[in-house]
Parts: C-alpha cells; sequence; structure tokens
C-alpha cells in the first residue's frame, strides 16, 4: 500500500490531566473522503487541531505524506496544503467576505482555488462579498469558511462540523458543494456529530468515543445498529 | 478673530498629535499592546536626530532618512525579543515590560544626555508663516506636520485596507488562532507591525523635537497627548485618532486664548468627558471586540 497522505499515529493529546486522544491513529489516502464522527467529547475537534498544528501530541505523530509534521508551526501547515474550516466557522467579524477569502489564500498556494471559483462554487457568498463577516447568517458563514479554506489551495481540507447549529436544509445546500471540491483531487476529513449527512458524503467513516476508535468501515456498508451502539459507546445488541 | 485663529491653531496642532498617537493606536488596534514606552521612543528618536544632524551637519528632516529605519529596526527587534514573549505571558505583562522599558530607555537618555533641553534646528522653517488677514496666520512648521500627521494615518489606512500584508493585520487582531489557520505568521506580522509603529514614532519625535525643547522626561507627556488622542478617537480605529488628536489640539489652543495656563488642563477635561459620555471614543472600530 503506497504512503497515505495523512498518517495520525498513535497520537495522544491531553488537556491538562485529561486526554482528549488517547493513542488514536486515522489514516487519510490521497483523495478519499473520510468521515469521522462522534458524540460531543469524543475527540473529534481535538484531532483537527492536532492535524491542523494548533495542538501539540504528548504522543505518537502526525505524518503528511509520509513526512513527519512534528513541531511544524499551524501557518506553515498551511503552506504544505493542509486547510481547515474550524468548528464554529471563526470568519473575521470586521473583515468583508471577500477580505475574509483572501485572508484564506494568504499563503499563496498554486491551485485550481481563487477568488472566482469560490464565488461560482457558493453563489449566494458571492452576493454578500462586501458586507462584514460578522453579518451573515449561519449557513453563510459556514460557506465563507469553507470557500476561506479552499483558498489555500489544499491537499488536505479539514472540516470541523459544519452543520453545527444550522437547519438541516442548509446543512444539505453546503454538502452538495463537496463532489465539487473533491473532484479537484482535494483529500477531505470531515468532522461530524450529524451522522446521516457524514455517511452521505464519505467514502469512509471511523467512529470515535473517549479518544479512540471503536468503529471504522466503507461508508456503503455501515451496519446502523452497530454505528449507533459505537457512537453512544453501548454493546451491539 | 482669536477664536478663529484659536481653532485653526489647534487642528494644526491635531495633526501633529495625531501623527505623534498613530504608531500607539497601531501597535494597540494589531496586536492590544498599550505602548507605555511610545513616548520615550519618539523621544529618543529626537535625539538619534539630534546626533546625527550634529554629527553630519544635516538639516533634522533630512536625519530621517537614518532615523526612520533605524527605528524601524528598534521596533522589529523589540518586538520579536521582548514583547512577544511578553505577549504569553497574559493581559498585564506587555503593559508591566513597556513601562519598565520606559524607564530604563528615560535613564538611559539621562545618562547618554544629560537633562538639558535640547532642540532640532530646522532653521526659517520653525518661524515662518502664511498671513492669510490679521490676526490669522499659519506657520509653516504647524502647517508641515499637520500634513504629515494626515498623511501618516491615511498611509496606514490605505496599509491596512488594500495590501496582503495589512489584511492580515487585520485578520490576525479579529482572530489570532483563527488568522493562524489561513498561514500568517502572527509574530513575524507583529514585529513588522511594530516596525512601522515606530517607524512613524520616529517621525513624530523629529516633528516634535522641533517644534518645542526636548529633555529626557518629555516622553511622558508625549505619551499622555497620544493617549488621549487615541482614546478620544476610539481604540483601535486609526481614522478616529486623527479625529482625536484635533479635538485634544482644538481643546488646547482654545482653552489657551482663554488663558495660557488652562491650554493643557483644557485638553485633560475633553478627553475626561469624552470618556465618561463616550466612553468607547468618538469613531470607535467597526466591529465590536
Amino acid at each position: 500500500m503506497s504512503t497515505p497522505l495523512l498518517e495520525v499515529d498513535d497520537v495522544t493529546v491531553a488537556y491538562g490531566d485529561l486526554p482528549a486522544l488517547r493513542g488514536l491513529s486515522v489514516r487519510v489516502a490521497e483523495g478519499e473522503t473520510l468521515a469521522v464522527i462522534g458524540a460531543n467529547g469524543a475527540g473529534k475537534s481535538t484531532l483537527l487541531k492536532t492535524i491542523a498544528g494548533l495542538l501539540r501530541p504528548q504522543r505518537g505523530d502526525v505524518r503528511l505524506d509520509g513526512t513527519s509534521l512534528d513541531g511544524v508551526p499551524a501557518h506553515v501547515r498551511v503552506a504544505r496544503g493542509i486547510a481547515m474550516s474550524p468548528e464554529g466557522r471563526r470568519l473575521f467579524p470586521s473583515l468583508t467576505v471577500e477580505d475574509n477569502l483572501r485572508v484564506g489564500g494568504h499563503a499563496r498556494r498554486p491551485g485550481p482555488w481563487d477568488l472566482a471559483r469560490v464565488y461560482d462554487l457558493f453563489p449566494l457568498v458571492s452576493e454578500r462579498r462586501a458586507r462584514p463577516a460578522a453579518n451573515l447568517s449561519g449557513g453563510e458563514q459556514q460557506a465563507v469558511a469553507i470557500g476561506r479554506a479552499l483558498m489555500a489551495n489544499p491537499r488536505l481540507l479539514l472540516l470541523d462540523e459544519v452543520s453545527l447549529g444550522l437547519a438541516p436544509v442548509v446543512v444539505a445546500q453546503l454538502y452538495a458543494a463537496l463532489p465539487r471540491i473533491t473532484e479537484q483531487g482535494t483529500t477531505v476529513l470531515v468532522v461530524e456529530q450529524d451522522v446521516n449527512q457524514a455517511l452521505a458524503v464519505a467514502s469512509r467513516v471511523q467512529c470515535l468515543l473517549e479518544g479512540r476508535t471503536v468503529l471504522e468501515a466503507a461508508a456503503a456498508d455501515v451496519d446502523h445498529a452497530q454505528l449507533a451502539a459505537a457512537y453512544f459507546g453501548v454493546e451491539a445488541r | 478673530m482669536t477664536w478663529v485663529n484659536a481653532v485653526v491653531q489647534g487642528i494644526l496642532l491635531g495633526g501633529l498629535y495625531a501623527l505623534v498617537a498613530a504608531g500607539l493606536s497601531l501597535m494597540f488596534g494589531v496586536m492590544r499592546i498599550v505602548n507605555l514606552a511610545h513616548g520615550v521612543l519618539a523621544i529618543g528618536a529626537a535625539y538619534l536626530a539630534l546626533e546625527v544632524a550634529d554629527r553630519l551637519g544635516w538639516h533634522p528632516f533630512l536625519s530621517l532618512l537614518v532615523v526612520v529605519p533605524v527605528m524601524a529596526a528598534v521596533g522589529y527587534v523589540l518586538q520579536r525579543g521582548l514583547l512577544d514573549r511578553a505577549l504569553r505571558g497574559g493581559e498585564l505583562a506587555p503593559l508591566l515590560v513597556t513601562f519598565g522599558l520606559a524607564i530604563v530607555l528615560q535613564n538611559l537618555l539621562l545618562e547618554q544626555f544629560s537633562a538639558d533641553a535640547q532642540r532640532l534646528d530646522v532653521g526659517s522653517l520653525g518661524t515662518a508663516s502664511i498671513r492669510v488677514t490679521d490676526g490669522l496666520s499659519i506657520g509653516w512648521f504647524p502647517l508641515l506636520s499637520a500634513v504629515v500627521g494626515l498623511l501618516v494615518v491615511a498611509g496606514l489606512g490605505q496599509f491596512l485596507a488594500r495590501t496582503r500584508t495589512g489584511r492580515a493585520m487585520r485578520a490576525t487582531s479579529d482572530d489570532q488562532e483563527a488568522a493562524r489557520l489561513m498561514g500568517i505568521d502572527n509574530r513575524r506580522l507583529y514585529a513588522i507591525a511594530t516596525a512601522i509603529a515606530l517607524g512613524t514614532v520616529a517621525v513624530a519625535g523629529v516633528f516634535l523635537g522641533s517644534r518645542t525643547t526636548f529633555d529626557p522626561g518629555a516622553g511622558a507627556t508625549t505619551l499622555i497627548f497620544a493617549f488621549e488622542a487615541v482614546v478620544i478617537g476610539g481604540l483601535g480605529s486609526l481614522w478616529g485618532t486623527l479625529a482625536g488628536g484635533v479635538v485634544l489640539g482644538v481643546a488646547q489652543t482654545v482653552g489657551a486664548a482663554i488663558d495660557p495656563a488652562y491650554g493643557i488642563l483644557a485638553g485633560h477635561l475633553v478627553f475626561l468627558v469624552v470618556l465618561a459620555v463616550r466612553p468607547r471614543g468618538l469613531l470607535p472600530a467597526a466591529v465590536a471586540r
């Protein structure tokens, strides 16, 4: 098997004495879409922050294309091709939508995505381009956050809780854009609480519970009863 | 005519205050650092200009070619070596560090240059004026300093609004962690911001030192006026700082027209009134942080 694009190898991350990830391993092959699901506190967001370089593992290693990212600061990881749409969107409220997107392209990585392409992907964002990001609805903000991450032309796109606080119809619209992102060859790691949405977009799914993997399967042949059991941490049947 | 004259002179003085305050405003806007060494650094720049003017026989304005780059370099090193560490120590740490720095610098200046009052000699420019009507004439030097103040504020505003680095500074100011996720090296950006701020401090110092005499202790009043201009205008807003400088300048000259002893006091009073009535300043930054 060739080297996966992303390897999270036996990683332990703790907040103080409280471990959030306990020897977790995740592998994502180039071009694949992996959904990491789990209940609140399962360690999903911690996993993404660790990959993005905001948190440092106490143990284990994160590798991109076989190269260790140990000690590589977050801003350098963007230049190497890891971009993230963080939990809670985290737009820059005083900047306009367009400036938010331009900041996303700060690293000047070459690739398919630019302002025009992002506006084409999210026409609604285009209409709001001159507005301060603070004045957008939640769904619009999420679209900008995804567009902003795309502006970095990532090899690996990390999406954290796209559905959080949004109406199901809005979530469906946002996820409808995902195939147009992956068809550019972008590898996607999505973290979701909304299991059905995650199963619909991902090729593979990995379920976390208390910082460990409890289930790993191809999205097509996931057994729902088994998944529910893994999700909530109860014995199946 | 006295009043018109007082207001006109006040507006020009306000331009100078804006020039002095611009760097303070920028550092607060980008990094949330209240640089208490701001005033002493301006006076330090004036002494540096004095040295250059004395040794090379240059006009003080020509000395800016040396003083601005030197102060900018000082700013870069200061941020990387000292203030970055201070920022990691919480909100109070940068305040204490810059306070300490101000004391150290003031005493170094005292050691090196003594407490004698000095002045940068700009020649006939210092006294030449344009006579508009009886009782109203505009000095070339105040006019020049106001224009330079306006240009510095406008230049910084354009830099923040239009350039890639300026945009990154606004983003970092909004959300530092999210900015890092966009590939922005916030520490390098901070060093650039402080370098630019001290570059403007250098210009301000030369204008201050050419306007009146200065001594190593003059940093304190300089800091207070700059601080008042920033707070009156609204924290984190450059155009607010310009407005704040003008309000402070006009208050001082109108106050002085009532009684020469009241000038500075009137400025402080207006500052206190603004703080009481509009605590966020006249032109606060558009988004509450």
